[in-house]
C-alpha cells in the first residue's frame, strides 16, 4: 500500500508539487509576485482588458428575459461582495484598483488533466454571449441584468472531469491587501461555494466576465465568475482562481457561517422561508411595492434536476 | 437661554429625517418617476435602515440625559429629554410605516404572520408598542394626572423599548455584527449606570467619607 501510494505521486512528478507550491502563496497572499511569475508567461500587453472596454461580437441568447434591465449604475454601485465591504455601497470604490490581470484559475480536482489556465485564454473558448438574467438575492432584492459569457459547461468539457466528480467547487481569490474585507472576519476565506455536476453542466449556469456590453468592473465579480440564475446570488462565485472537481459535497463558504440559514442548495424558493425573514417576495430595484418571488427565480426549465427531492430539507 | 437652544435642537432632530426626504425626492420632486433616485439603488432600504438607526440613537441620546445631567450637574439638560423620546417615537413611527407600506403594502393578514413568526419583527414591533404609552403620556398635564412615581415607572418601559430595539438589529443582519453590538454597548453603560446609583445611591463610597471628614 505504501508502495502504491509513492508510486503515484512519481507519476505526476515535479508539476503537482510547483502548483502546490504557488496555491500556497497565492492563499496567503503575501507573495503576489509568484502569481505574477506563472502570469507573465502566459500574458501579453495585447490581451490587456479593463471595465468599460467593450466585448465585440456578442451573440444573443434565447435563455434572456425581456423584462426591464436595471440601470447599470445601480448594478455597479450596490454589490453584497464582503471581501471588500459588507456595506453594498463600498465595494464600487474600494475594487477599483483591484488587479485583473495577470490572473490564472487552477483547475484541479478529479478531472484528467490539472491545469493552470490564464484567464484570458478561458474567455476564448466559447463565443461571447449576452444573457439578460433576473438575479434574486437571498435579502429579498432582486435586479435583472444583461450579463456576458458562456455556459460554464464549455469550460467543463474541457476539463474532463472524471466519472467520480460528482460535485464542481469555486473558490475566491484570498488576498487580504487587495481586499480589505478578508481583514474581518465575517465569512471565512476564501470564500468558495460549490454547484453538483449537473447543476454546473446545466446550460443556463454562466461562466461570466462581462456586463453590459463590457468588460465585468471589479465590484461585480472581475475578471471570472459564475452566475447560476435559479438560486440566490451568493451562491453565484466572483473572482474565481481556482474551480476543483471533488466527489463529495464541497463545504461553502454562507453554509458554513450559519447552516441553518444558508443551505448548500439555495435555489430560490418563495415557499422555503429563511428561519429569519420571508422568500415570497422581492423587491425588484426601481420598484417600491414588493413582488411575487418565483419558484426558481422562474427557470422552471431546472426543476427536472430537483424532482423528488424534498426542497425544504435541502433548501 | 434654554428656550432658544430647544428651537436649535429640535430643527437638529429634524435633519435626518430632512436629508432622506431630500434625497427621496430629488431635484425635481414634481416628477415622480425620479423619486428615490438620490437615494442609490435601494430607496426604500435606506429609508428603512435610516430611520432604525436614528430611533435607536435617540432612544440612546434620550437615555444619556440623566446620566450626564447627574455627572456634570447641568440641570437644564433634563429640559430637553422629552423632546429627545418624542423624536425616537417620531423616527421609530417612519421606521414602522416604511415597513407597513413597502414591504407589507399594509395587508393585515401578511403584517400580522409577519409579527408572529418573524422574531426579528416580533421584538421591533413590541419596542415601538412600549413607546406608545410614553409618547401618549409625555405631557405636563399626564404627568400631573398620573403622580411623578407613577410616572417614572411607567417610563422605564424605555429601557425594555431600548433593549427590544438593540435585539430587533442584532436578529436582522446577515453576519456583520458592528453595528448593532456597537449600539448595544452604549446601552449596556446606560443602563449599568442606572443599576450602580440604585445599588450605591450615594455615589462611590470612597468619596464619601473623604467629603464629610473634610467638611467636619
Amino acid at each position: 500500500m505504501l508502495i502504491k501510494k509513492a508510486a503515484d505521486i512519481r507519476s505526476s512528478e515535479v508539476t503537482p508539487k510547483s502548483w502546490y507550491m504557488d496555491r500556497r502563496k497565492f492563499l496567503t497572499g503575501s507573495a503576489l509576485a509568484g502569481a505574477a511569475v506563472v502570469g507573465e508567461q502566459l500574458w501579453s500587453p495585447s490581451t490587456v482588458v479593463q471595465a468599460n472596454d467593450k466585448i465585440p461580437n456578442l451573440q444573443k441568447s434565447s435563455f434572456s428575459t425581456n423584462e426591464k434591465q436595471t440601470p447599470y449604475k445601480d448594478i455597479t454601485n450596490y454589490n453584497n461582495y464582503y471581501e471588500f465591504s459588507t456595506d453594498k455601497y463600498e465595494p464600487a470604490s474600494l475594487a477599483a484598483k483591484f488587479k485583473t490581470r495577470p490572473w490564472t484559475v487552477t483547475i484541479d480536482g478529479a478531472v484528467k488533466k490539472k491545469q493552470k489556465l490564464d484567464v484570458d485564454s478561458i474567455i476564448a473558448l466559447a463565443p461571447p454571449e449576452e444573457r439578460i438574467y433576473r438575479h434574486r438575492c437571498v435579502e429579498g432584492w432582486s435586479i435583472v441584468v444583461p450579463w456576458i459569457g458562456f455556459s460554464l459547461s464549455e469550460l467543463i468539457k474541457k476539463c474532463d472531469p472524471l466519472p467520480k466528480a460528482r460535485f464542481v467547487e469555486f473558490t475566491t481569490l484570498f488576498d487580504m491587501a487587495q481586499m480589505p474585507g478578508q481583514q474581518t472576519s465575517v465569512l471565512r476565506w476564501p470564500y468558495t461555494e460549490g454547484l453538483r455536476m449537473d447543476e454546473a453542466m446545466h446550460p443556463l449556469t454562466l461562466l461570466c466576465f462581462g456586463l453590459y456590453g463590457e468588460v465585468l468592473p471589479n465590484q461585480n465579480g472581475a475578471p471570472l465568475r459564475i452566475v447560476v440564475p435559479w438560486k440566490y446570488g451568493f451562491k453565484s462565485a466572483k473572482a474565481i482562481v481556482k474551480i476543483s472537481f471533488v466527489e463529495n459535497q464541497p463545504p461553502t463558504a454562507w453554509n458554513d457561517a450559519t447552516p441553518r440559514e444558508y443551505g448548500f442548495y439555495s435555489n430560490v424558493n418563495p415557499h422555503v422561508d429563511h428561519p429569519r425573514w420571508s422568500q415570497a417576495k422581492e423587491r425588484r430595484l426601481g420598484e417600491f411595492l414588493k413582488r411575487d418571488t418565483l419558484m426558481f427565480n422562474g427557470y422552471d426549465q431546472v426543476a427536472s434536476m430537483y424532482s423528488g427531492m424534498d426542497l425544504k430539507k435541502y433548501f | 437661554m434654554v428656550r432658544a437652544l430647544k428651537v436649535l435642537v429640535f430643527v437638529l432632530c429634524l435633519v435626518p429625517v430632512g436629508i432622506l426626504a431630500r434625497g427621496f425626492f430629488g431635484a425635481h420632486p414634481t416628477d415622480m418617476s425620479s423619486w428615490g433616485q438620490g437615494l442609490g439603488a435601494n430607496p426604500l432600504e435606506v429609508i428603512t435602515h435610516s430611520t432604525g438607526d436614528w430611533t435607536m440613537r435617540f432612544l440612546l441620546i434620550t437615555l444619556a440625559i440623566t446620566p450626564l445631567r447627574k455627572i456634570t450637574h447641568l440641570n437644564w439638560l433634563i429640559r430637553f429629554r422629552r423632546m429627545l423620546g418624542l423624536f425616537a417615537f417620531f423616527y421609530g413611527t417612519l421606521h414602522l410605516f416604511t415597513y407597513l407600506w413597502f414591504d407589507k403594502n399594509f395587508v393585515l393578514a401578511d403584517i400580522l404572520a409577519d409579527v408572529a413568526k418573524r422574531r426579528f419583527i416580533t421584538v421591533g414591533f413590541s419596542g415601538f408598542v412600549l413607546m406608545i404609552p410614553l409618547a401618549v403620556t409625555s405631557t405636563a398635564w399626564a404627568i400631573r394626572k398620573m403622580g411623578g412615581k407613577r410616572w417614572q415607572v411607567l417610563h422605564r418601559l424605555i429601557y425594555f423599548s431600548a433593549i427590544a430595539g438593540v435585539i430587533h438589529y442584532i436578529w436582522l443582519v446577515k453576519s456583520d455584527l458592528t453595528k448593532p453590538l456597537q449600539y448595544g454597548v452604549i446601552l449596556a453603560a446606560l443602563l449599568l449606570y442606572r443599576v450602580a446609583v440604585w445599588v450605591w445611591p450615594k455615589g462611590p463610597r470612597k468619596t464619601v467619607p473623604v467629603a464629610r471628614t473634610s467638611a467636619a
